[in-house]
């Protein structure tokens, strides 16, 4: 085995990822660990600055209810989140995150973020529950709050680890390995309690863009997986693996396209059938009563969209030139008026693509894209998994306490696994909590482990020899490639090895072709997903024969593992759920309509961690009083 | 090669064991080579084009060129981040520029207070998180009666 020091650490709460949810965990675990005399240990896989799906930034807070100001009640927002996720969503969950997250954003605005106000000091609307921020340095202000309260409290933290595996005593989840990605050390976390906020995956699916653009993801490609990973190999049962998210942005650079529908009123066509949504209204009727009501959808609107590209009416394009004519008829007796607002607008359209997709800034650019003269390209994405925006996978964790919820255990967004909890992109059915609201789960989270560990925390027994045997396992990439590389010319064709990048293809591969990626128009089957499961079994054992030529390889073939398991339980529930209830995000094309009688129920489902077979179940809606 | 490294510029973070590239690359891409002393991008395919290493870099040795498989040549969008804000210089193909300066905080760097300083209180049993109620601004925390 390659020589590792190990490490370990003790404290009494563990929290791992670093983005805005295990930052929201840390700032509100500090406050009352210190009270308590409790030590809070944070582990990010890379700098705290810039970690997580906000590391660019962000343009604007897309969750704020207003309820202070009477702009919306917590109900309102429950009853948004059921609409657009087709009914199936943990009114729980989006309750509890929702009466806590105005203070949230209020907190974020006294830590030094500019959202914008209007002139009697009112926060400016991008939408009904979309805030407009000037976002460039958003994580680096989260994450300075929660530095600040870690060092407060005697925290620490540990930059540039990698976790893979959870560590056991019992059934209970009372740590995590993993490896430095700048050393040669493995690390051996211990806690009393600990918090899986590691984000949400991509690169499951093949991206569109397979050469330089490769890491062009909408979200970003170094969310791995790594908490459906850790809470699924804990034995933790998830829920909604088979409600995928994908947004349709502006096409392959994936620019924000809120600020054009929202800001400018934009409309989306097809080049040759015109407004989709209009002219495909009928089509509605068959998702009623969701298609029915509005807003309508995210998958709905997807599909609508769809529909015409497999019509081969594309391109799909946003109407920008038209959408600025509108406004210009507003402002035709003033033109002095017209070219400030223009100037405005500009302003606002170009700092929606800096803040948070720079990449679409350089398309539009090096395409000479003036969008007062010219339409441009939007598409879907390929498909995420995350537990955020119009997705749900997660883990299935427990409601509020104070809720007559049916799905509580004691310790708000507790998996079913004792002392492991999960947050933001790794806690499912909570669908729209954003970069606020993600935030607002780490908090609930902080504060409720904190109490587990006052309530019920144990010394963690952890047996030697299993953390021997995790060691062996997560290095052996790194031995393969020592004991063989040299066997070959070419050490990236061996055949007692493949290197990280190829094991990715064939899992993209895998998942286009089979559980309805890009190539195969989102369009699936049963006879589909049996056949990518016998080939998920090969890939599987194939898995433990990566090999790696250093640290950051091994970080690479680790990622791997982490984004297959997330395949594995995606196709699992795509199977196991026989109708199609978000025909934007898949379409099953054997069962392909709605079936609210039999599924309109959670798809949850858990690897059991002795025989390593999948248990699949259905879980009742649970809906909330006077919502 | 979307982050890409100047020559000329780059001077490898004058030797120290981490380069300011290194240190902020979420997807852990920059690499110092020290022979040369000059930081690279090892796996181009894999970046995100966050920029991040471009706008720490304290040389302004580094920049992007937009993904070689569906961006044309010729334009660039070049940040210079402040303290408190960002300018933006957005070069077009055709030679057009654009720019634009947006604010990033404010307040001073490094000030942020966990608590905003919100009123907290001490009862680890209540639904309230710490800064709660104040933080949202009502008298309680709302449930479902």
């Amino acid at each position: 085995m390659a020589n590792f020091e190990t490490v370990e650490v003790k404290s009494d709460l563990l929290i791992l990822g670093g983005g805005f949810s295990a930052c929201g965990a840390a700032t509100e675990a500090s406050y009352w660990a210190k009270k308590k005399g409790l030590k809070v240990v944070l582990v990010d896989k890379a700098a705290l600055d810039r970690s997580g799906a906000v590391a660019m930034g962000l343009s604007a807070i897309n969750q704020y209810v207003g309820i202070r100001d009477g702009e919306n009640t917590v109900e309102d927002y429950v009853k948004y989140v059921r609409q657009d996720l087709m009914g199936i969503s943990r009114e729980d969950l989006v309750y509890n995150i929702a009466r806590h997250v105005d203070s949230t954003v209020h907190l974020f605005e006294k830590w030094g973020l500019k959202i914008w106000k209007d002139e009697k000091g009112k926060y400016v609307h991008e939408g009904r529950w979309q805030l407009m921020i000037n976002g460039e340095s958003y994580k680096i202000l989260i994450a300075e709050a929660a530095k600040n309260a870690l060092a407060e409290a005697g925290g620490e933290i540990y930059e540039r680890v990698f976790i893979v595996d959870p560590l056991m005593d019992g059934d209970r989840c009372v740590g995590a390995v993993g490896f430095s990605t700048r050393e040669n050390k493995f690390y051996v976390f211990k806690a009393k309690a600990v918090i899986a906020g590691m984000g949400g995956a991509v690169h499951v699916f093949r991206p569109r863009s397979v050469g330089e653009g490769f890491g062009r993801s909408w979200y970003p490609p170094f969310n791995s997986g790594s908490s459906a990973y850790f809470t699924i190999k804990a034995g933790a049962e998830m829920t909604c693996q088979e409600v995928r998210f994908i947004p349709v942005r502006f096409k392959d650079a994936y620019g924000p396209v809120g600020a054009w529908f929202l800001l400018f009123k934009s409309a989306a066509v097809s080049a040759v059938a015109g407004n989709y949504m209009q002219v495909r209204v009928g089509e509605l009727q068959n998702w009623a009563p969701y298609g029915l009501a509005k807003p309508i959808p995210a998958n709905l609107r997807n599909y609508l969209g769809m529909l015409d590209v497999d019509a081969g009416y594309g391109p799909l394009y946003m109407e920008t030139d038209k959408a600025i004519q509108d406004i210009a008829a507003q402002y035709k007796d003033d033109p002095k008026a017209f070219k400030k607002k223009m100037k405005e607008l500009e302003s606002e359209a170009w700092e929606d693509f800096l803040d948070m997709t720079i990449s679409q800034a350089i398309l539009w650019a090096a395409q000479n894209v003036k969008p007062e003269e010219k339409h441009s390209e939007i598409a879907a994405c390929e498909p995420y998994f995350i537990g955020s925006h119009s997705g749900a996978s997660g883990a299935w964790v427990s409601g509020p306490e104070d809720l007559p919820t049916p799905y509580k255990w004691g310790y708000a967004n507790m998996t079913t696994v004792p002392g492991l909890f999960a947050i933001g992109d790794g806690s499912g059915a909570s669908s729209h909590k954003f970069s606020s609201g993600s935030h607002t789960e780490g908090r609930i989270a902080g504060k409720a482990a904190i109490k587990y560990i006052v309530d019920k925390g144990q010394e963690p027994k952890v047996d030697a020899a299993e953390v021997e045997k995790l060691k062996a396992k997560i290095l052996l990439p790194l031995d393969l490639w020592e004991k063989h590389s040299k066997e070959t010319t070419d050490p990236e064709i061996n055949t007692n090895y493949i290197v990280p990048r190829q094991f990715l293809h064939r899992l993209q591969k895998l998942m286009d072709e089979y559980a309805g990626g890009v190539v195969s128009a989102f369009k699936t089957s049963k006879a589909l997903c049996e056949r990518g499961l016998e080939l998920m079994d090969f890939l599987r054992e194939d898995a433990a024969k990566m090999g790696a030529r250093d640290l950051h390889e091994l970080m690479r073939a680790w990622e791997n593992n982490q984004r297959m398991y997330q395949a594995d339980a995606h196709i699992r529930s795509i199977l196991f759920r026989e109708e199609t209830r978000w025909p934007g995000y898949y379409f099953r094309a054997d069962t392909p309509k709605m079936d609210d009688k039999n599924w309109k129920c959670f798809v949850n489902c858990q690897l059991d961690p002795k025989t390593g077979k999948w248990n699949m179940m259905k879980k009742d809606i649970w809906t909330l009083p006077g919502a | 090669m979307p982050s890409y490294v100047m020559v000329e510029k780059c001077d490898g973070c004058k030797g120290q064991d981490k380069t300011a590239c290194m240190y902020i690359c979420p997807n852990d891409l920059m690499v110092l080579d020290k022979e040369r002393m000059k930081a690279y991008n090892r796996d181009p395919q894999m970046c995100w084009e966050c920029m991040c290493c471009v706008k720490i870099c304290p040389q302004q040795a580094m920049d992007v060129r937009g993904y070689a498989d569906f961006i044309p040549l010729g334009a660039s969008a070049t940040p210079l981040r402040g303290s408190e804000d960002i300018m933006w210089t957005v070069k077009f193909r055709d030679g057009s520029i654009k720019r634009f300066k947006f604010p990033t905080r404010t307040t001073p760097e490094g000030s942020a207070k966990p608590d905003g300083g919100y009123q907290t209180h001490d009862d680890l049993n209540s639904a309230a998180l710490a800064t709660e109620p104040e933080s949202l601004g009502l008298s309680a925390v709302p449930t479902v009666k």
